[in-house]
């Protein structure tokens, strides 16, 4: 009974960060779109918040570089367990067309451990939609023991 | 002895239930109010609930504890409340518990937990004025503090207060950082200060906060009650008018800045409340 009420409110209470690595801006635009109060997604109770701390779920886009792994690490080594990370684009899958470029280490999953891709250049709003549902499954899932440390030896070795 | 228990109960238990279900409505409102749908009506408990089973990640020691003494100073003004106690004593635990989650907030260096914490400094130093001199007009007119007295009056307190009820909804308005005075956190403005004063409390911690603040809601909602206690009718359509109008205002206004919002609570607080004040010794 206990934890059908928490996977429940789990469900109904998603908060979401929206973090852009090095996108071009067309993931986040899609994201957005998503977001803006036409579709009114407070009705599934889920925020849009800009505080690593209160939030469960994380929406990364672009390819990571040098220069922001550190900051990607660090929101989500702040975000308290459970969470789910997931990864929107085909830059943040992959580093896209840009994973030749020197300054890139390559998709997100390079330095957090990503629950959903989602795939597109940009990603559709429904191909958005969908990946954040799949998230919120595992999401409920989850349990808050489970640990999901990116590992602390990463940081170290950025 | 009983009937206390009984009330003890009924504060503690009820208190959070009630606050719960009215910033649902609350979140209803507001959305109806901006042509939107909104969220289901217990969507606050399924937040609290949610955020209870995350893992407990505080800053330091001394936020937690201030958190916990902010539930707790929340909750037992409550319970005096529906013990029906002194309405000074009341309000002075309250604003221990208000004093407690700001110094909680400073526990922790981060800026914007830092400017959220001095901000909701500014807001008690806003509104608690105000509040003594409403409890004051209450004394003036039933010769008594208890809450107890109050309720037995025999004379709506709306005829004989009516300036300083409006200075009450003026508080109101600072005390539950609703617009135009949400300036160290803000419950619709999601990104505003990173989240203010609440930045930097997460997960279970968090949500004892939210639950402080559903016991300070029910606490003010029956302060509002008292201005017309003659009958059940009356005092439920006093509190469901004010929490409309609070909502309303909420959503009609942009934010202020703390200037303003000093200068207009001290102003037009005070000199409403000091005309109020005359006209009942004159009388």
């Amino acid at each position: 009974m206990i934890k059908w009420l928490i996977q429940k409110s789990r469900i109904k209470s998603p908060w979401l960060l929206h973090y852009d690595c090095s996108s071009c801006n067309g993931c986040d635009i899609e994201i957005l779109a998503c977001l803006n109060p036409v579709y009114d997604i407070e009705r599934f109770g889920i925020i849009n918040v800009g505080n690593p701390m209160h939030a469960d779920i994380l929406l990364v886009t672009g390819a990571v570089n040098h220069r922001n792994k550190k900051v990607l690490l660090n929101l989500f080594e702040q975000m308290p367990d459970p969470k789910v990370v997931v990864a929107i684009g085909s830059c943040a899958l992959s580093g896209g067309i840009f994973r030749e470029a020197y300054n890139l280490l390559g998709g997100v999953d390079k330095v957090i451990p990503v629950d959903v891709y989602v795939p597109g250049c940009p990603a559709k709003p429904e191909a958005i939609i969908d990946g954040v549902v799949l998230g919120l499954q595992k999401f409920r899932q989850k349990r808050v023991e489970e640990k999901s440390y990116a590992g602390r030896g990463d940081l170290r070795q950025f | 002895m009983i009937d206390t228990a009984i009330f003890i109960g009924i504060g503690l238990v009820v208190g959070p239930l009630l606050g719960g279900l009215v910033s649902g409505l609350d979140r209803i409102l507001t959305a109806r109010l901006q042509s939107r749908i909104g969220p289901p009506l217990w969507q606050p408990f399924y937040d609290v609930l949610k955020l209870w089973n995350k893992e407990k990640t505080v800053v330091n020691v001394w936020q937690a504890f201030c958190a916990y003494c902010y539930v707790a100073a929340a909750s037992i003004a409550l319970v005096l409340f529906f013990l029906r106690s002194d309405l000074l004593l009341i309000l002075f635990i309250q604003a221990v518990g208000a004093v407690f989650l700001v110094v909680g907030a400073l526990s922790s260096t981060s800026p914007f937990s830092q400017v959220g914490a001095h901000r909701e400094l500014l807001q008690i130093l806003s509104y608690e004025p105000l509040l003594i001199l409403v409890t004051i007009g209450v004394f003036l007119e039933t010769g008594s503090f208890k809450i107890e007295r109050i309720y037995s009056w025999n004379e709506p307190l709306l005829m004989k207060l009516p300036f300083l009820f409006v200075v009450l909804g003026y508080a109101l308005i600072i005390k539950l950082r609703k617009s135009p005075f949400d300036l160290s956190t803000s419950h619709h403005a999601h990104q505003e200060l990173v989240k203010g004063l609440l930045t930097d409390y997460s997960g279970p911690i968090l949500a004892l906060t939210e639950i402080g603040h559903w016991y300070e809601v029910v606490l003010f909602l029956g302060f509002c009650s008292l201005f017309w206690a003659t009958n059940w009718i009356g005092m439920i359509a006093i509190v469901v008018i004010t929490y409309f109008l609070e909502v309303l205002i909420d959503n009609v206004s942009a934010r202020l800045n703390w200037r303003w919002m000093l200068g207009y609570a001290w102003t037009m607080g005070l000199t409403l409340s000091m005309v109020n004040l005359v006209w009942l010794y004159a009388s």
